[in-house]
């Protein structure tokens, strides 16, 4: 009798856990993500319909080679990503593990380009309420200001990415995610796919303009 | 409700891989086409490439091709709100 309530409890035990409504919350919550974007790529979209040519001349001083480098980092990211839940569905936790690393690497590699990106362009002057950037024609200075805010809200994004990607980790080599229970990894990986969606879109708007 | 958790939904190793080289095919196109003057259409080809490129991230890298159809219909929804939100904005902006 013991016995039997036992397997009831942990039958049901089981039968709580679902997988699929987590992962519609996680889907939930991207779609917060999309608008709060959203809504800075609609601020972008009006005001590069109002100065199509300051966009552009300000879009010319932004380094076209470190950010397709990033994006071919976030891109890669995204595969190593992607690759460690494949591993951990067909048991390989090894590889698993080797791929989460790889994916923190990348984003730490994101972070530093962002950062010799953005140490380059303060240097010169260039940072929102800086007396050169204010010298600049209207367009300019919005273009400086939306690149400053979304690029550095989406650098934000990786932050939160690397500190959730590292938690997983830590699942991952403590056996909290195992074969059959790999839910926590899938919603960090969506949202880490998120990120790198945003940034498809960052990129040609901004470092493309030529 | 047990075959629901552990259901495999993942691609294989290789049409990730597959679908990596694509993404950077992408980029490097997106690259390419940049430098070459288009005018007016310069910006459409970028906005066109950067949505294949998250056809391909969505449905494989987030595995919605294999996931249940609901997935599919919120994306929708909130994909033509978006939409909506940007021509509203823009039919104010431009007969303003």
């Amino acid at each position: 009798m013991a016995s039997n309530i036992e397997a009831t409890i942990s039958i049901e035990q089981q039968a709580h856990r679902d997988d699929v409504g987590a992962r519609m919350g996680m889907w939930l919550f991207l779609f917060t993500e999309i608008l709060l974007f959203g809504g800075m790529f609609l601020i972008y979209a009006v005001y590069r319909y109002q100065y199509p040519d300051q966009f552009h001349l300000a879009g010319m001083e932004l380094n076209t080679g470190i950010g397709t480098l990033n994006t071919i980092i976030l891109l890669t990211s995204s595969l190593t990503m992607a690759l460690s839940i494949a591993a951990i569905q067909k048991k390989n936790k090894a590889l698993s593990i080797i791929m989460l690393s790889s994916t923190l690497l990348f984003a730490l590699l994101f972070m530093v380009n962002k950062f010799f990106e953005w140490s380059a362009k303060i240097s010169h002057g260039i940072f929102p309420g800086s007396k050169e950037l204010l010298e600049k024609q209207n367009g300019e200075i919005l273009f400086f200001g939306l690149y400053y805010v979304m690029t550095g809200l989406h650098a934000f994004h990786i932050i939160i990415g690397i500190v959730i990607l590292t938690f997983m980790l830590v699942f991952l080599i403590r056996n909290k995610i195992t074969s059959d229970n790999y839910v926590k990894l899938e919603n960090s990986g969506l949202y880490w796919h998120l990120v790198d969606l945003i940034w498809i879109f960052l990129f040609p708007l901004f470092y493309l303009i030529q | 409700m047990e075959h629901n958790n552990t259901e495999k939904h993942g691609g294989s190793y290789t049409t990730l891989v597959l679908v990596w080289i694509g993404l950077l095919a992408l980029t490097s196109i997106t690259v390419t086409v940049a430098g070459i003057s288009l005018g007016q259409y310069t910006l459409f080809v970028a906005l066109l490439i950067a949505a294949v490129k998250s056809g391909f991230v969505i449905n494989i890298f987030m595995h919605i091709k294999f996931e249940e159809p609901i997935f599919k219909v919120f994306i929708a929804v909130s994909g033509i709100t978006l939409f909506v939100i940007f021509l509203l904005t823009f039919f104010d902006f431009i007969y303003r």
